[in-house]
Protein backbone atom coordinates (compact mmCIF):
# COMPACT_ATOMS: atom_id res chain seq x y z
CA UNK A 1 0.00 0.00 0.00
CA UNK A 2 2.91 2.03 1.00
CA UNK A 3 4.20 1.51 -2.39
CA UNK A 4 1.78 2.31 -4.50
CA UNK A 5 0.92 5.67 -2.98
CA UNK A 6 4.75 6.39 -4.02
CA UNK A 7 4.16 5.15 -7.02
CA UNK A 8 1.43 7.69 -7.80
CA UNK A 9 2.96 10.49 -6.01
CA UNK A 10 6.15 10.29 -8.02
CA UNK A 11 4.08 9.44 -10.75
CA UNK A 12 2.62 12.62 -10.55
CA UNK A 13 5.80 14.90 -9.81
CA UNK A 14 6.98 13.33 -12.99
CA UNK A 15 4.33 14.84 -15.06
CA UNK A 16 4.70 17.67 -13.53
CA UNK A 17 8.38 17.81 -14.36
CA UNK A 18 8.06 16.89 -17.51
CA UNK A 19 5.87 19.93 -18.30
CA UNK A 20 8.20 22.37 -16.90
CA UNK A 21 10.85 21.06 -18.59
CA UNK A 22 8.91 21.19 -21.83
CA UNK A 23 7.69 24.82 -21.32
CA UNK A 24 11.93 25.74 -20.61
CA UNK A 25 12.46 24.04 -24.00
CA UNK A 26 10.10 26.30 -25.79
CA UNK A 27 10.69 29.35 -24.13
CA UNK A 28 14.72 29.01 -25.26
CA UNK A 29 13.54 28.20 -28.41
CA UNK A 30 11.67 31.39 -29.31
CA UNK A 31 13.82 33.38 -27.84
CA UNK A 32 16.69 34.25 -30.28
CA UNK A 33 13.44 35.20 -32.31
CA UNK A 34 12.75 38.73 -29.31
CA UNK A 35 16.48 38.69 -27.56
CA UNK A 36 19.56 40.71 -29.07
CA UNK A 37 22.02 38.97 -30.89
CA UNK A 38 24.44 39.54 -28.33
CA UNK A 39 22.06 38.01 -25.50
CA UNK A 40 21.49 34.68 -27.71
CA UNK A 41 25.19 34.46 -27.95
CA UNK A 42 25.54 34.31 -24.24
CA UNK A 43 22.39 31.89 -23.72
CA UNK A 44 24.54 29.40 -26.22
CA UNK A 45 27.48 29.48 -24.42
CA UNK A 46 25.30 29.07 -21.03
CA UNK A 47 24.41 25.76 -22.30
CA UNK A 48 27.62 24.86 -24.05
CA UNK A 49 28.96 25.94 -20.00
CA UNK A 50 26.19 24.00 -18.68
CA UNK A 51 26.58 21.13 -20.71
CA UNK A 52 30.52 20.44 -19.97
CA UNK A 53 29.71 20.71 -15.94
CA UNK A 54 26.91 18.09 -16.10
CA UNK A 55 29.19 15.91 -17.83
CA UNK A 56 32.22 16.93 -14.88
CA UNK A 57 29.32 15.57 -12.86
CA UNK A 58 28.86 12.61 -13.92
CA UNK A 59 32.04 11.83 -12.83
CA UNK A 60 32.53 14.62 -9.36
CA UNK A 61 28.82 13.87 -8.27
CA UNK A 62 27.77 10.83 -9.45
CA UNK A 63 30.97 8.84 -9.23
CA UNK A 64 32.48 10.96 -6.42
CA UNK A 65 35.79 10.70 -8.34
CA UNK A 66 38.17 13.88 -8.35
CA UNK A 67 37.50 15.01 -11.41
CA UNK A 68 40.20 18.00 -11.26
CA UNK A 69 41.01 18.67 -15.01
CA UNK A 70 37.85 18.32 -17.27
CA UNK A 71 38.73 20.83 -19.17
CA UNK A 72 41.34 19.02 -21.06
CA UNK A 73 38.47 17.32 -22.70
CA UNK A 74 36.61 20.10 -23.91
CA UNK A 75 39.62 21.52 -25.05
CA UNK A 76 40.39 18.36 -27.03
CA UNK A 77 36.98 17.88 -28.22
CA UNK A 78 37.26 21.90 -30.08
CA UNK A 79 40.77 21.29 -31.20
CA UNK A 80 39.77 17.95 -32.79
CA UNK A 81 37.02 19.77 -35.01
CA UNK A 82 38.84 22.82 -35.70
CA UNK A 83 42.26 21.32 -37.14
CA UNK A 84 39.57 19.10 -39.27
CA UNK A 85 37.76 22.14 -40.43
CA UNK A 86 40.63 23.82 -41.26
CA UNK A 87 43.18 21.88 -41.95
CA UNK A 88 41.70 18.86 -44.19
CA UNK A 89 39.50 18.76 -46.69
CA UNK A 90 37.32 15.70 -45.13
CA UNK A 91 33.78 16.13 -44.83
CA UNK A 92 32.52 18.70 -41.84
CA UNK A 93 30.00 16.17 -40.17
CA UNK A 94 33.29 14.12 -40.26
CA UNK A 95 35.31 16.28 -37.84
CA UNK A 96 31.96 17.01 -35.32
CA UNK A 97 32.14 13.32 -34.93
CA UNK A 98 35.15 12.88 -34.40
CA UNK A 99 35.72 15.78 -31.46
CA UNK A 100 33.79 13.91 -28.85
CA UNK A 101 35.33 10.60 -30.16
CA UNK A 102 38.88 11.91 -29.49
CA UNK A 103 37.74 13.36 -26.34
CA UNK A 104 36.45 9.90 -25.00
CA UNK A 105 39.99 8.28 -26.44
CA UNK A 106 41.90 11.09 -24.58
CA UNK A 107 39.80 9.91 -21.07
CA UNK A 108 39.99 6.58 -21.60
CA UNK A 109 44.19 6.10 -22.08
CA UNK A 110 44.52 9.44 -19.36
CA UNK A 111 42.05 6.94 -17.02
CA UNK A 112 43.55 3.81 -17.43
CA UNK A 113 46.30 5.44 -15.86
CA UNK A 114 44.57 7.58 -13.51
CA UNK A 115 41.99 5.03 -12.05
CA UNK A 116 44.46 3.01 -10.34
CA UNK A 117 44.88 5.14 -7.81
CA UNK A 118 41.84 6.26 -5.54
CA UNK A 119 40.61 9.64 -3.97
CA UNK A 120 43.10 12.79 -4.24
CA UNK A 121 46.27 11.04 -6.24
CA UNK A 122 43.86 10.28 -9.54
CA UNK A 123 42.77 13.83 -9.47
CA UNK A 124 46.04 15.09 -8.56
CA UNK A 125 47.72 12.62 -11.59
CA UNK A 126 44.43 13.43 -13.67
CA UNK A 127 45.84 17.53 -13.44
CA UNK A 128 49.24 15.88 -14.23
CA UNK A 129 48.56 14.50 -17.11
CA UNK A 130 45.92 17.15 -18.60
CA UNK A 131 48.65 19.60 -18.41
CA UNK A 132 50.83 17.99 -20.17
CA UNK A 133 48.40 18.25 -22.93
CA UNK A 134 47.83 21.70 -22.35
CA UNK A 135 51.56 22.24 -22.62
CA UNK A 136 51.51 20.30 -26.09
CA UNK A 137 48.77 22.59 -28.11
CA UNK A 138 50.13 25.94 -26.15
CA UNK A 139 53.93 25.07 -27.27
CA UNK A 140 52.92 23.52 -31.00
CA UNK A 141 53.06 26.59 -32.88
CA UNK A 142 52.72 25.07 -36.32
CA UNK A 143 50.09 23.18 -35.75
CA UNK A 144 47.60 24.54 -32.87
CA UNK A 145 48.31 27.83 -33.32
CA UNK A 146 50.28 27.79 -30.01
CA UNK A 147 48.77 30.61 -27.55
CA UNK A 148 47.40 31.99 -30.41
CA UNK A 149 44.71 29.57 -30.88
CA UNK A 150 43.41 28.48 -33.92
CA UNK A 151 40.84 31.17 -35.46
CA UNK A 152 37.90 31.71 -38.50
CA UNK A 153 37.43 28.16 -37.97
CA UNK A 154 35.38 27.40 -41.42
CA UNK A 155 32.20 26.29 -39.55
CA UNK A 156 28.93 25.34 -42.06
CA UNK A 157 27.20 27.41 -43.57
CA UNK A 158 23.89 26.27 -42.02
CA UNK A 159 24.84 26.26 -38.40
CA UNK A 160 27.69 29.25 -38.30
CA UNK A 161 25.02 32.28 -37.86
CA UNK A 162 24.58 33.50 -34.43
CA UNK A 163 20.97 32.12 -34.81
CA UNK A 164 22.01 28.84 -36.42
CA UNK A 165 25.00 27.93 -33.98
CA UNK A 166 22.27 28.64 -31.21
CA UNK A 167 19.69 26.37 -32.16
CA UNK A 168 22.15 23.32 -32.89
CA UNK A 169 24.12 24.08 -29.72
CA UNK A 170 20.40 23.62 -28.32
CA UNK A 171 19.49 20.36 -29.68
CA UNK A 172 22.81 19.10 -29.37
CA UNK A 173 22.73 19.98 -25.81
CA UNK A 174 19.11 18.54 -24.81
CA UNK A 175 20.10 15.21 -26.23
CA UNK A 176 23.46 14.94 -24.69
CA UNK A 177 21.36 16.09 -21.52
CA UNK A 178 18.74 13.76 -22.20
CA UNK A 179 21.31 10.61 -23.06
CA UNK A 180 23.33 11.49 -19.22
CA UNK A 181 20.28 11.44 -17.46
CA UNK A 182 19.32 8.21 -18.98
CA UNK A 183 23.17 6.79 -18.19
CA UNK A 184 22.73 7.95 -14.72
CA UNK A 185 19.23 6.04 -13.87
CA UNK A 186 20.36 2.62 -15.74
CA UNK A 187 21.82 0.45 -13.97
CA UNK A 188 25.34 1.71 -14.56
CA UNK A 189 24.30 4.90 -13.29
CA UNK A 190 22.92 3.78 -10.10
CA UNK A 191 25.91 1.39 -9.21
CA UNK A 192 28.25 4.17 -10.47
CA UNK A 193 26.57 5.77 -7.11
CA UNK A 194 27.10 3.09 -4.99
CA UNK A 195 30.92 3.07 -5.83
CA UNK A 196 30.74 6.98 -4.85
CA UNK A 197 29.74 6.24 -1.55
CA UNK A 198 31.45 3.06 -0.78
CA UNK A 199 33.87 1.51 -3.03
CA UNK A 200 34.91 -0.66 -1.17
CA UNK A 201 31.76 -2.35 -0.24
CA UNK A 202 31.07 -2.21 -4.27
CA UNK A 203 33.53 -4.19 -4.87
CA UNK A 204 32.48 -6.93 -2.21
CA UNK A 205 29.27 -7.29 -3.97
CA UNK A 206 30.83 -8.17 -7.19
CA UNK A 207 31.34 -4.91 -8.94
CA UNK A 208 34.76 -4.28 -10.89
CA UNK A 209 34.95 -0.65 -9.51
CA UNK A 210 37.71 0.07 -11.86
CA UNK A 211 36.25 -1.00 -14.24
CA UNK A 212 33.18 1.03 -14.10
CA UNK A 213 35.23 4.00 -13.66
CA UNK A 214 37.03 3.92 -16.74
CA UNK A 215 33.92 3.77 -18.25
CA UNK A 216 32.55 6.94 -16.53
CA UNK A 217 35.73 8.53 -17.43
CA UNK A 218 35.13 7.82 -21.10
CA UNK A 219 31.11 8.71 -20.87
CA UNK A 220 31.98 11.85 -19.10
CA UNK A 221 35.19 12.83 -21.55
CA UNK A 222 33.01 11.51 -24.93
CA UNK A 223 29.74 14.69 -23.91
CA UNK A 224 32.81 16.79 -22.42
CA UNK A 225 34.33 16.60 -26.16
CA UNK A 226 30.64 17.45 -27.64
CA UNK A 227 30.67 20.57 -25.07
CA UNK A 228 33.94 21.66 -27.23
CA UNK A 229 33.06 21.24 -30.79
CA UNK A 230 29.77 23.46 -29.69
CA UNK A 231 31.95 26.22 -28.63
CA UNK A 232 34.08 25.88 -32.05
CA UNK A 233 30.58 25.57 -33.75
CA UNK A 234 29.69 29.35 -31.46
CA UNK A 235 33.07 31.08 -31.58
CA UNK A 236 34.47 30.07 -34.91
CA UNK A 237 37.67 29.57 -33.03
CA UNK A 238 39.51 27.49 -30.24
CA UNK A 239 42.37 28.59 -27.49
CA UNK A 240 44.75 26.92 -25.25
CA UNK A 241 42.78 28.49 -22.36
CA UNK A 242 40.17 26.71 -23.48
CA UNK A 243 42.32 23.54 -21.17
CA UNK A 244 43.59 25.72 -18.96
CA UNK A 245 43.66 23.88 -15.44
CA UNK A 246 41.85 27.52 -14.04
CA UNK A 247 39.28 26.87 -16.90
CA UNK A 248 39.11 23.17 -14.75
CA UNK A 249 38.51 24.38 -11.89
CA UNK A 250 35.97 27.06 -12.72
CA UNK A 251 33.77 24.04 -13.73
CA UNK A 252 34.32 22.31 -10.33
CA UNK A 253 32.89 25.52 -8.93
CA UNK A 254 29.77 25.65 -10.69
CA UNK A 255 28.98 21.95 -9.75
CA UNK A 256 29.67 23.06 -6.50
CA UNK A 257 27.72 26.21 -6.63
CA UNK A 258 24.48 24.24 -8.61
CA UNK A 259 24.42 21.32 -6.63
CA UNK A 260 26.29 18.33 -7.24
CA UNK A 261 24.37 15.63 -6.40
CA UNK A 262 21.50 16.96 -8.69
CA UNK A 263 21.48 16.62 -12.07
CA UNK A 264 20.48 20.22 -13.23
CA UNK A 265 22.80 21.60 -10.49
CA UNK A 266 25.83 22.09 -12.17
CA UNK A 267 23.69 23.75 -15.56
CA UNK A 268 22.15 25.51 -13.07
CA UNK A 269 25.83 26.83 -11.63
CA UNK A 270 26.84 27.35 -15.20
CA UNK A 271 24.05 29.92 -15.71
CA UNK A 272 24.74 31.73 -13.10
CA UNK A 273 28.66 31.97 -12.79
CA UNK A 274 28.59 32.74 -17.13
CA UNK A 275 26.06 35.25 -16.51
CA UNK A 276 27.52 36.82 -13.79
CA UNK A 277 30.71 37.23 -15.67
CA UNK A 278 29.74 38.72 -18.18
CA UNK A 279 27.51 40.83 -16.89
CA UNK A 280 29.91 42.06 -14.27
CA UNK A 281 32.85 41.47 -16.28
CA UNK A 282 31.53 44.76 -17.89
CA UNK A 283 31.65 46.54 -14.68
CA UNK A 284 34.77 45.49 -12.94
CA UNK A 285 37.99 43.81 -14.10
CA UNK A 286 38.04 42.20 -10.72
CA UNK A 287 35.88 39.72 -11.34
CA UNK A 288 37.77 36.79 -10.07
CA UNK A 289 37.21 38.63 -6.31
CA UNK A 290 32.86 38.32 -7.05
CA UNK A 291 33.34 34.72 -7.78
CA UNK A 292 35.84 34.20 -4.35
CA UNK A 293 33.12 35.51 -2.43
CA UNK A 294 30.12 33.45 -3.87
CA UNK A 295 32.74 30.06 -3.40
CA UNK A 296 32.72 31.49 0.36
CA UNK A 297 29.11 32.30 0.93
CA UNK A 298 28.13 28.41 -0.88
CA UNK A 299 30.82 26.36 1.64
CA UNK A 300 29.56 28.58 4.25
CA UNK A 301 25.80 28.16 3.58
CA UNK A 302 24.84 26.28 1.14
CA UNK A 303 27.06 23.14 1.53
CA UNK A 304 24.63 21.22 -1.12
CA UNK A 305 24.55 23.56 -3.64
CA UNK A 306 21.40 25.82 -5.00
CA UNK A 307 19.11 23.37 -6.24
CA UNK A 308 20.82 20.21 -3.91
CA UNK A 309 19.11 23.16 -0.95
CA UNK A 310 15.94 23.55 -2.41
CA UNK A 311 15.61 19.52 -3.15
CA UNK A 312 16.13 19.48 0.26
CA UNK A 313 13.62 21.28 1.42
CA UNK A 314 11.29 19.88 -1.26
CA UNK A 315 12.13 16.48 0.38
CA UNK A 316 11.33 17.43 3.66
CA UNK A 317 8.18 18.64 2.66
CA UNK A 318 7.23 15.79 1.22
CA UNK A 319 8.07 13.41 4.29
CA UNK A 320 5.98 15.72 6.34
CA UNK A 321 3.07 15.59 4.08
CA UNK A 322 3.88 11.58 3.34
CA UNK A 323 3.67 11.33 7.72
CA UNK A 324 0.63 13.28 7.84
CA UNK A 325 -1.25 10.49 5.71
CA UNK B 1 32.81 -26.12 2.17
CA UNK B 2 35.98 -23.12 2.95
CA UNK B 3 38.95 -24.11 4.27
CA UNK B 4 41.62 -21.53 5.54
CA UNK B 5 45.30 -23.26 5.64
CA UNK B 6 48.14 -21.70 7.60
CA UNK B 7 47.11 -18.37 6.82
CA UNK B 8 49.67 -15.35 7.29
CA UNK B 9 49.32 -12.07 6.73
CA UNK B 10 51.93 -8.90 8.00
CA UNK B 11 51.28 -5.11 7.62
CA UNK B 12 55.51 -3.59 7.55
CA UNK B 13 56.57 -5.60 10.47
CA UNK B 14 53.38 -6.52 12.57
CA UNK B 15 52.37 -10.22 11.87
CA UNK B 16 48.50 -9.49 12.03
CA UNK B 17 47.71 -13.39 11.34
CA UNK B 18 50.19 -15.22 11.77
CA UNK B 19 48.90 -18.95 11.59
CA UNK B 20 45.20 -19.24 11.20
CA UNK B 21 43.02 -22.41 10.36
CA UNK B 22 39.71 -22.54 9.91
CA UNK B 23 36.85 -25.25 8.89
CA UNK B 24 33.45 -24.52 7.44
CA UNK B 25 31.17 -27.13 6.39
CA UNK B 26 27.92 -26.54 3.93
CA UNK B 27 24.71 -25.58 6.12
CA UNK B 28 27.11 -24.71 9.74
CA UNK B 29 26.89 -21.56 11.68
CA UNK B 30 30.34 -20.84 12.46
CA UNK B 31 32.31 -18.12 14.65
CA UNK B 32 35.35 -16.97 15.33
CA UNK B 33 36.65 -15.50 18.66
CA UNK B 34 39.02 -13.78 20.34
CA UNK B 35 41.00 -10.97 22.15
CA UNK B 36 40.79 -7.09 20.61
CA UNK B 37 43.91 -7.52 17.87
CA UNK B 38 43.45 -11.61 17.59
CA UNK B 39 43.90 -10.83 13.73
CA UNK B 40 39.77 -11.75 13.70
CA UNK B 41 38.57 -8.63 10.54
CA UNK B 42 41.84 -9.32 8.96
CA UNK B 43 41.15 -12.94 8.20
CA UNK B 44 37.50 -11.95 7.48
CA UNK B 45 39.33 -9.51 4.51
CA UNK B 46 41.70 -11.93 3.65
CA UNK B 47 39.04 -14.42 2.79
CA UNK B 48 36.88 -11.50 0.79
CA UNK B 49 40.04 -10.56 -1.46
CA UNK B 50 40.34 -7.10 0.38
CA UNK B 51 43.18 -8.31 1.36
CA UNK B 52 46.06 -10.33 0.04
CA UNK B 53 47.76 -12.90 1.76
CA UNK B 54 51.56 -13.74 2.33
CA UNK B 55 51.28 -17.50 2.70
CA UNK B 56 48.75 -20.14 2.78
CA UNK B 57 45.60 -21.03 1.30
CA UNK B 58 42.26 -20.42 1.14
CA UNK B 59 40.31 -22.82 -0.91
CA UNK B 60 35.81 -22.50 -0.97
CA UNK B 61 34.10 -25.08 -2.73
CA UNK B 62 37.86 -26.75 -3.86
CA UNK B 63 39.25 -23.99 -5.49
CA UNK B 64 41.87 -21.76 -4.10
CA UNK B 65 40.64 -18.17 -4.10
CA UNK B 66 43.90 -16.64 -2.13
CA UNK B 67 44.69 -13.51 -3.69
CA UNK B 68 41.70 -12.87 -6.20
CA UNK B 69 40.08 -9.72 -6.64
CA UNK B 70 37.03 -9.25 -4.01
CA UNK B 71 34.15 -9.09 -6.72
CA UNK B 72 35.62 -12.35 -8.46
CA UNK B 73 35.01 -14.07 -4.60
CA UNK B 74 31.86 -12.67 -4.62
CA UNK B 75 31.14 -14.33 -8.32
CA UNK B 76 31.47 -17.59 -6.56
CA UNK B 77 29.21 -17.09 -3.49
CA UNK B 78 30.75 -15.40 -0.81
CA UNK B 79 29.59 -12.43 1.01
CA UNK B 80 31.38 -9.94 3.25
CA UNK B 81 30.02 -7.33 5.21
CA UNK B 82 32.05 -5.49 7.92
CA UNK B 83 32.57 -4.47 10.82
CA UNK B 84 32.16 -0.90 10.56
CA UNK B 85 28.35 -0.13 9.13
CA UNK B 86 29.27 -0.02 5.68
CA UNK B 87 26.47 0.95 3.27
CA UNK B 88 25.73 2.78 0.50
CA UNK B 89 24.67 6.42 2.59
CA UNK B 90 23.04 8.72 -0.17
CA UNK B 91 20.98 5.83 -1.46
CA UNK B 92 18.00 4.71 -0.70
CA UNK B 93 17.75 1.56 1.08
CA UNK B 94 15.79 -0.10 -1.44
CA UNK B 95 18.48 1.08 -3.58
CA UNK B 96 20.68 -0.30 -1.47
CA UNK B 97 19.89 -3.92 -1.99
CA UNK B 98 19.02 -3.47 -5.68
CA UNK B 99 22.74 -2.47 -6.48
CA UNK B 100 23.58 -5.62 -5.12
CA UNK B 101 21.07 -7.52 -6.99
CA UNK B 102 21.80 -5.62 -9.86
CA UNK B 103 25.61 -6.60 -9.98
CA UNK B 104 24.91 -10.04 -9.53
CA UNK B 105 22.50 -9.97 -12.61
CA UNK B 106 25.84 -8.28 -14.76
CA UNK B 107 23.36 -5.26 -15.36
CA UNK B 108 26.32 -2.68 -14.25
CA UNK B 109 27.23 -1.93 -17.46
CA UNK B 110 23.92 -1.43 -18.77
CA UNK B 111 23.79 2.01 -19.57
CA UNK B 112 19.77 2.31 -21.30
CA UNK B 113 17.51 0.91 -19.26
CA UNK B 114 16.10 2.61 -15.89
CA UNK B 115 17.10 1.22 -12.96
CA UNK B 116 13.91 1.94 -11.23
CA UNK B 117 12.15 -1.04 -13.01
CA UNK B 118 14.44 -3.83 -12.81
CA UNK B 119 15.15 -6.66 -10.27
CA UNK B 120 12.14 -4.73 -8.39
CA UNK B 121 10.71 -8.50 -6.93
CA UNK B 122 13.76 -9.80 -5.96
CA UNK B 123 14.74 -6.76 -3.95
CA UNK B 124 11.37 -6.57 -2.27
CA UNK B 125 11.47 -10.26 -1.33
CA UNK B 126 14.95 -9.61 0.70
CA UNK B 127 13.98 -6.35 2.20
CA UNK B 128 10.74 -8.36 3.30
CA UNK B 129 12.81 -11.17 4.49
CA UNK B 130 15.19 -8.87 6.88
CA UNK B 131 11.81 -6.85 7.68
CA UNK B 132 13.10 -3.87 6.29
CA UNK B 133 10.20 -2.85 4.32
CA UNK B 134 8.35 -0.57 5.59
CA UNK B 135 12.07 2.06 5.44
CA UNK B 136 12.59 1.20 1.74
CA UNK B 137 12.04 4.57 0.61
CA UNK B 138 14.23 5.99 3.58
CA UNK B 139 17.89 7.28 2.66
CA UNK B 140 20.35 4.91 3.87
CA UNK B 141 22.52 7.08 6.04
CA UNK B 142 18.97 8.23 7.67
CA UNK B 143 18.48 5.08 9.29
CA UNK B 144 19.50 4.02 13.60
CA UNK B 145 22.53 2.07 13.98
CA UNK B 146 20.87 -0.92 14.21
CA UNK B 147 18.61 -1.02 11.08
CA UNK B 148 21.93 -0.38 9.24
CA UNK B 149 23.74 -2.98 10.45
CA UNK B 150 20.48 -5.09 9.23
CA UNK B 151 20.56 -3.94 5.85
CA UNK B 152 24.51 -4.78 5.62
CA UNK B 153 22.80 -8.18 5.63
CA UNK B 154 20.27 -7.31 3.47
CA UNK B 155 22.64 -6.00 0.90
CA UNK B 156 24.82 -9.42 1.46
CA UNK B 157 22.28 -11.14 0.65
CA UNK B 158 21.57 -9.70 -2.72
CA UNK B 159 24.63 -11.34 -3.90
CA UNK B 160 22.60 -14.21 -3.31
CA UNK B 161 25.90 -15.73 -1.43
CA UNK B 162 26.65 -19.46 -0.17
CA UNK B 163 28.65 -18.74 2.61
CA UNK B 164 27.60 -15.47 4.40
CA UNK B 165 30.66 -13.61 6.39
CA UNK B 166 29.63 -10.78 9.15
CA UNK B 167 32.11 -9.09 10.83
CA UNK B 168 30.53 -8.58 14.16
CA UNK B 169 26.87 -8.19 12.94
CA UNK B 170 25.17 -7.11 16.39
CA UNK B 171 27.99 -4.78 17.38
CA UNK B 172 26.30 -1.62 19.12
CA UNK B 173 22.98 -3.25 18.89
CA UNK B 174 20.43 -3.06 21.82
CA UNK B 175 19.31 -6.09 23.17
CA UNK B 176 16.15 -6.13 21.44
CA UNK B 177 17.94 -5.52 18.24
CA UNK B 178 20.53 -8.32 18.58
CA UNK B 179 18.31 -10.51 19.49
CA UNK B 180 15.98 -9.92 15.96
CA UNK B 181 19.37 -10.15 14.48
CA UNK B 182 20.14 -13.56 15.61
CA UNK B 183 16.54 -14.99 14.73
CA UNK B 184 17.58 -13.92 11.51
CA UNK B 185 20.47 -15.20 11.21
CA UNK B 186 18.94 -18.38 12.49
CA UNK B 187 15.94 -18.18 10.11
CA UNK B 188 18.57 -17.86 7.12
CA UNK B 189 20.45 -20.40 7.91
CA UNK B 190 17.43 -22.76 8.85
CA UNK B 191 15.35 -22.00 5.83
CA UNK B 192 17.56 -20.72 3.42
CA UNK B 193 20.13 -23.11 3.65
CA UNK B 194 22.95 -20.01 4.21
CA UNK B 195 26.36 -20.81 5.42
CA UNK B 196 27.42 -18.48 8.28
CA UNK B 197 30.48 -17.54 9.47
CA UNK B 198 31.19 -14.67 12.02
CA UNK B 199 32.76 -12.97 14.44
CA UNK B 200 31.55 -11.45 17.43
CA UNK B 201 32.63 -9.82 20.86
CA UNK B 202 29.42 -11.05 23.13
CA UNK B 203 30.49 -14.85 24.38
CA UNK B 204 27.72 -16.12 25.93
CA UNK B 205 25.73 -14.99 22.34
CA UNK B 206 28.63 -17.17 20.39
CA UNK B 207 28.18 -20.11 22.94
CA UNK B 208 24.29 -20.29 22.72
CA UNK B 209 24.21 -19.69 18.77
CA UNK B 210 27.20 -21.36 16.76
CA UNK B 211 27.77 -25.12 15.84
CA UNK B 212 31.21 -24.79 15.84
CA UNK B 213 33.87 -22.17 17.66
CA UNK B 214 37.31 -21.05 16.24
CA UNK B 215 39.21 -19.11 18.75
CA UNK B 216 42.25 -17.03 17.78
CA UNK B 217 44.82 -15.53 19.77
CA UNK B 218 47.46 -12.93 18.92
CA UNK B 219 47.07 -13.87 14.86
CA UNK B 220 47.18 -17.57 15.72
CA UNK B 221 44.27 -20.10 15.85
CA UNK B 222 44.53 -21.73 18.72
CA UNK B 223 41.65 -24.74 18.73
CA UNK B 224 38.50 -25.05 16.66
CA UNK B 225 35.48 -27.24 17.75
CA UNK B 226 31.72 -27.37 18.90
CA UNK B 227 31.32 -25.07 21.84
CA UNK B 228 31.36 -27.53 24.48
CA UNK B 229 34.63 -28.55 23.45
CA UNK B 230 35.79 -25.03 22.93
CA UNK B 231 34.43 -24.39 26.60
CA UNK B 232 36.45 -27.15 28.31
CA UNK B 233 39.85 -26.28 26.23
CA UNK B 234 42.52 -25.44 28.61
CA UNK B 235 44.50 -23.23 26.16
CA UNK B 236 41.18 -21.49 25.76
CA UNK B 237 40.31 -20.98 29.27
CA UNK B 238 43.71 -19.20 29.37
CA UNK B 239 43.50 -16.74 26.81
CA UNK B 240 40.12 -15.57 26.54
CA UNK B 241 38.33 -16.66 29.21
CA UNK B 242 40.12 -16.24 31.76
CA UNK B 243 42.19 -18.35 34.00
CA UNK B 244 40.32 -17.91 37.07
CA UNK B 245 37.53 -19.86 36.38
Amino acid sequence: MVERQNLVASGYSRLTWLAIGLGFLIILAVSPLFLPRFFTYLLALILITGLVTTSLNIALGFGGMYQFHHAVFYGVGAYTVALMLTKTSLPPALGFILGPIVSGILALVMGMICVRLSKLYFGMLQLSLGSLVWVLVFRWYSFTGGDDGLHGVPVPKLISSVSGSYYFTLIVTVICLILMYVILNAPFGRILQAIRDNPERSESVGVQVRLHQLVTQVIAGFFAGVAGVLFVTVEGSTFPDMMSWTLSLEFLIMCLLGGWFTFLGPMLGATIIVSLRTLLGGYTEYWTMVLAIILMLLIFFLPEGVLGYFEGLYRRRSASLAEDR
Amino acid sequence: MLSVIDLQKSFDQFKAVTKANLEVGQGEIVAVIGPNGAGKSTLFKLIGGHLKPDKGRIVFKGKDIAGLAPHQICRLGVSLSFQIVNVFHRLTVFENVQVAVLSRLRLALDLITPARGLAIEETQEILNSVGLTNVGNRVSGSLSHGEQKVLEIAIALGTNPELLILDEPTAGMSPEETFATIKLLEHLNADMGLTILFCEHDIELVFSFANKIMVMRQGISIVQGPPDEVRDNQQVREAYLGGAN
